[in-house]
């Protein structure tokens, strides 16, 4: 009788774990558990040891049978007290927040008249926003180097229209570091700005005419603070990765224009240093961990 | 951003002496204004990849100064075996990776959306996200320190194909939950009750009713991920072994170097492909949306006979 039961308990313990309901959180939990939170978590660890000819030291060590937690935060005092670390972070805010800043002023306007153009044109404009999507980021990244070194496209067009005499010094300047981060990160901020423009309704603005307002003041108190969400959606969607941003810098940036991703990278493929890498990226992730809260609150409400 | 709404603008007109700051600006001004807004940021977006393909076709070695049209480039490119092997291997990578994601993106979004309270629901969606707007360098690095670790402790897995598989299958899953979510939210619930009210199990109604609405979502979410799988830089230098260089590292160790008129005609191809698969998956798409319509519209005429 009592082994029957077990069995019984079991199977039906079984059934619980696999019916349905488990089954379609459980798979997706696994998946991004072993692959998002676990190497995160890894790498805060890391960050906590110290290289030891070619592997990071253990955290716990065995002393007398018992563990002890031994942290490290010599990666974190060098970050804390070289202010080449302190320059990068900060012209990495920088860069990124001028590309914010950038994307949003040409965009606000592009999304507000993409919006307000013809109904039956809106879904072409949109794909022709879309299709250098599709195109690989890097090759387009490159073609901003074949347009704007020295006798590149631009200042050769320049130069036979008698312009300019010399060709300017535009490549591996902080210019054609914001030419790239501006341009990759534009569609980003377009997209999120139209769904919410496209979405405005027009009686608002009607009834505010009405009472008199004027266009010009109706757009700023009624437009701009009803677009906020997009605003924030697409502002958090452009700073948070241009702060990180390696390849454009690389490819398009000087020797002097410091970005926080490239030194990671140099950190950990050239000098080696697990920990000090793991340490740039907690500090990052601090960083940015704040935009991102903002971010995924506004996404939130606008789901909700 | 001195433009005002057009219809208000209408509407100011009849009240003008109300406003008389719109008097100057006339319908006129704004439409030519936005439409030049317009044209000059679609300028900026397409010029960099019209000068790619124009530059491909150059038969100077200065990949920038125009000399005279040939195609040395491409049969040059015909030679080139590592990036020929290189592309061959992003093509493999990206479809798995692809596959892998929407399968799990299908799973992630359908936890979300159709359970709404479960302990850690948080969780899983900041977890979702996080790829979507994590830079690139820390996503390639905690994986890669991940990987390493269990390699410490199991052996496995070596680096190589497998391992940037993964790296691009967890940026995938995130961009496909997206994908096939907001496609779930869009859907009629009732459609699925009704399968239900006539007795369907919870897997038939996903099989015979959820999944056939779904195609459409899950086609863009698999080239989607496609594309970002084959458009990776960062993810696939932290996590690749040895022997195992995808495209865009190979184009982006010699962009490093200066410019090189190879990368144009590879370019170029690339661009050609995608711009023939973005048409025909929006041809698909819009007869889906068609042939919808139309069933929609013969079920309702049979209703009312």
């Amino acid at each position: 009788m009592k082994n029957i039961s077990i069995r019984n308990n079991i199977s039906s313990a079984l059934r619980k774990l696999i019916d349905g309901r488990h089954f379609v959180i459980g798979v997706p939990y696994f998946w991004f558990l072993i692959l998002a939170l676990v190497p995160l978590l890894i790498v805060l660890k890391i960050s906590l040891s110290e290289m030891e000819s070619t592997e990071v030291s253990s955290l716990i060590e065995w002393a007398n049978g018992w563990p002890t937690v031994k942290l490290n935060f010599a990666s974190y005092m060098f970050i804390a007290t070289d202010a080449l670390y302190y320059q990068t972070y900060l012209s990495s805010l920088r860069y990124a927040l001028m590309t914010t800043v950038i994307c949003l002023i040409i965009a606000y306007p592009f999304a507000y008249f993409m919006a307000r153009s013809p109904k039956h044109i809106q879904p072409t404009l949109l794909m022709l926003i879309m299709l250098p999507f599709w195109t690989s980021f890097l090759l387009r990244i490159y073609a901003w180097k074949t347009l704007l070194v020295n006798n590149g496209v631009i200042n050769n067009i320049l130069m036979s229209l008698g312009l300019i005499q010399d060709p300017i010094a535009m490549m591996n300047t902080p210019f054609s570091l914001m030419v790239g981060m501006v341009y990759s990160y534009l569609p980003f901020m377009i997209l999120p700005l139209y769904a919410n423009l496209s979405k405005l309704d027009m009686r608002y603005l009607e009834a505010a005419a009405d009472l008199g307002t004027s266009p010009f003041k109706a757009f700023w108190l009624i437009t701009v603070p009803l677009s906020k969400a997009g605003i924030i959606a697409g502002s958090m969607l452009v700073f948070i990765p241009a702060v990180g941003e390696y390849v454009i810098p690389e490819l398009l940036g000087g020797s002097d224009t410091l970005m926080i991703g490239r030194v990671l990278w140099d950190e950990f493929f050239s000098n080696n240093d697990w920990p000090m890498a793991s340490a740039v990226a907690v500090v990052m992730i601090l960083l940015i961990m704040l935009p991102m809260a903002i971010y995924n609150k506004y996404q939130a409400e606008s789901k909700a | 951003m001195k433009t005002p709404l057009k219809s208000s603008l209408r509407l100011s007109e009849k009240h003008a002496t109300k406003s008389p700051v719109t008097m100057a600006v006339s319908p006129k001004m704004i439409k030519w204004f936005s439409q030049s807004w317009m044209l000059v940021v679609y300028v900026f977006l397409y010029m960099p990849i019209v000068t790619l393909v124009i530059f491909s076709f150059n038969d100077s070695q200065l990949a920038a100064v125009w000399s005279h049209a040939s195609l040395r480039w491409y049969a040059a490119l015909m030679k080139d075996n590592d990036l020929i092997s290189a592309v061959l291997l992003s093509l493999k990578i990206a479809f798995l990776s692809a596959l892998i994601s929407v399968f799990f993106g299908t799973f992630t979004a359908f936890a979300l959306n159709r359970y709404k309270r479960f302990q850690g629901r948080t969780l899983l969606s900041s977890m979702a996200s996080t790829p979507l707007v994590m830079p690139d360098v820390i996503v390639g690095l905690s994986l890669l320190l991940m990987l390493v670790s269990l390699q410490h402790w199991l052996g496995y897995p070596e680096r190589g194909l497998f391992t940037i598989l993964l790296g691009h299958a967890l940026l995938g899953t995130a961009y496909a939950t997206v994908v096939v979510t907001s496609r779930l939210r869009e859907m009629d619930s009732k459609l699925d009750e009704a399968a239900m009210d006539l007795g369907c199990q919870p897997f038939q109604v996903f099989r015979l009713v959820t999944l056939p609405l779904l195609v459409p979502a899950l086609v863009s979410a698999f080239l989607l991920t496609f594309t970002l799988s084959f458009d990776d830089v960062v993810l696939s230098s932290f996590l690749s072994g040895p022997g195992y260089s995808t495209m865009p590292m190979v184009i982006f160790s010699r962009a490093r170097l200066g410019l090189n008129p190879t990368i144009n005609a590879v370019a170029t191809v690339t661009i050609t492909v995608v711009t023939i698969a973005v048409l025909a998956s929006s041809f698909y798409t819009s007869r889906q949306e068609r042939n919808r319509k139309r069933e929609v519209a013969q079920a309702y005429s049979d209703m009312n006979k």
